[in-house]
Formats: structure tokens, C-alpha cells, sequence
């Protein structure tokens, strides 16, 4: 299915099924837009990373997926967000190690790594927002 | 969605058709480990062809699986890591350290073969 650039696709997060459904559909749109099969699973990969910590640390949000472009080049922004605890200390979750070991990892260094720009606003209390782009090359 | 476990043998294959969430892999988990102790199976093939994605909880549930099934004596085989998503996996510096792994099923069942007869 075609789909217009501009359309939002909004995911709510609730359970872990709800993390396998973002990343299909962030797979789906990736693949879409013209990434190839292995950008599309970093997508995914990412997607599936983002959701989890907010089942996992907020319990409820929401993922949504847009097409962006810049200078004629299409691009994806995941945007994950939700009103739960929030980070107390960004730096140390965005450690290496602190992520992909122990069951506490949030995967935020392993997603900055795979996508192409990552940003985090996150205050204790007051809930967390992650945006990533993948631009297509 | 439960994962089917069939058993062939002293050998126990687990193979899905779809994406796994969080729960179908620690029941996957639980199963396996069920299953190698009522059967007293020597080794434990996972099938994650259909797997679209191997993020961190996915990696480290195979890892448990892995170390669990050889606390049991047996032997774990993962086959059928799609290219792409290897590729994630490296990227995210996702390891599946110490778990032994096949290009697919048929691999994974010649290397026990193998791995048997040397023991034998």
C-alpha cells in the first residue's frame, strides 16, 4: 500500500504484543519508502528496542511512525514517548554495556548506533521521549 | 501463540512461523526446559527463520535457553538467523556467545550428529 509521506502511523503500547505490532508496521513502512530489506530491520530492530522500555519502565504509550525528507532524500522518524517515571540519569543509560548485558539495559546506545540521529528528552518524573531518523541512502 | 517443540529423538526442535513477542519466547523458555527434562534429550535445536527481529530481550532469551538446556547436560543449536538480521544484531553488539549456531535445520542436525558420534 502506497502511503503519502506526510501520514502519521500511530502505535499505542500496552503490551509486548503491541512491540512485535509497532515493528512490523515500521517495517512495512521502511520497505514502502524504498529502504532496503537490512535498513528496514534496523528500523525494526530499533522500533522494537524503543517500544519495550516503555513497556517495560512506563507501561503504557505510543510509537508513531512518519516519512520525513530532507534535500531530496526520504527518511523515516520513530518517535516513542510516554508519561511514565522517566530517566534520572540519561548519561548512564545511554552507557554502553549498561544496555545489552544485564536485564536492566535500556538498548538506547544499540539504537543511537543503528539509526541515523537520536534525540532524548527525558526528565525523572515527568516521562521520556526518544525521536530516531533513518534516512535512505 | 505457543511454540510447537517436536521431538525427534533424543533431539527436541522448536520452529515458529511468526514473529515472537516477549511472552511466546519465555514460555518458548519454560517449554524447552520442560521438555529436555521429561524426554532427558541430549540437545535442543531453536528454529528462528520466521524471526523478524533479534533485539536485546530475544538475544538474551536464547542465551538463557542456551545455558539452561547445558545445566541439563544437553546441547542448544540456534539455525536460521537471517542475513539481516544478523546484521542488526551486530550493529546493536548483540552476541550470542557460547550458544552454538547453524546456517539452518539440516546444519544444526549434522553438527549434533557429529557432536554425538565424537562422544560415543
Amino acid at each position: 500500500m502506497a502511503m503519502r509521506p506526510t501520514e502519521e502511523i500511530r502505535v499505542p503500547i500496552h503490551s509486548d504484543q503491541d512491540i512485535v505490532v509497532a515493528r512490523q508496521r515500521g517495517r512495512a513502512l521502511a520497505l514502502g519508502f524504498g529502504f532496503s530489506p537490512g535498513d528496514a530491520t534496523l528500523i525494526a530492530t530499533a522500533i522494537s528496542e524503543l517500544a519495550r522500555n516503555i513497556v517495560s519502565y512506563a507501561q503504557k504509550g505510543v510509537i508513531t511512525l512518519r516519512g520525513i525528507q530532507s534535500s531530496g532524500r526520504q527518511g523515516l522518524l520513530v518517535v516513542a514517548s510516554d508519561d511514565g517515571p522517566g530517566i534520572a540519569d540519561i548519561r548512564q543509560a545511554m552507557r554502553d554495556g549498561f544496555s545489552t548485558s544485564g536485564s536492566l539495559g535500556l538498548g538506547l546506545p544499540g539504537v543511537r548506533r543503528i539509526m541515523d540521529e537520536f534525540e532524548i528528552h527525558s526528565r525523572f518524573g515527568q516521562g521520556t521521549r526518544v525521536a530516531v531518523k533513518k534516512w535512505n541512502r | 501463540m505457543e511454540v510447537p517443540i517436536l521431538k525427534q529423538g533424543e533431539v527436541l526442535i522448536a520452529t515458529f512461523q511468526a514473529a515472537l513477542s516477549d511472552a511466546d519466547l519465555n514460555q518458548l523458555r519454560s517449554g524447552l526446559v520442560r521438555q529436555v527434562v521429561k524426554f532427558r534429550s541430549r540437545a535442543v535445536i531453536v528454529d528462528v527463520t520466521a524471526m523478524d527481529v533479534m533485539d536485546s530481550f530475544a538475544s538474551r532469551t536464547l542465551r538463557e535457553i542456551a545455558h539452561m538446556i547445558r545445566l541439563r547436560g544437553a546441547e542448544t543449536v540456534i539455525v536460521g538467523i537471517q542475513p539481516e538480521v544478523a546484521f542488526a544484531m551486530v550493529q546493536l553488539g548483540l552476541t550470542l556467545e557460547g550458544v552454538a549456531t547453524a546456517l539452518d535445520l539440516e546444519e544444526g542436525l549434522a553438527y549434533l550428529t557429529q557432536k554425538f558420534k565424537n562422544i560415543n
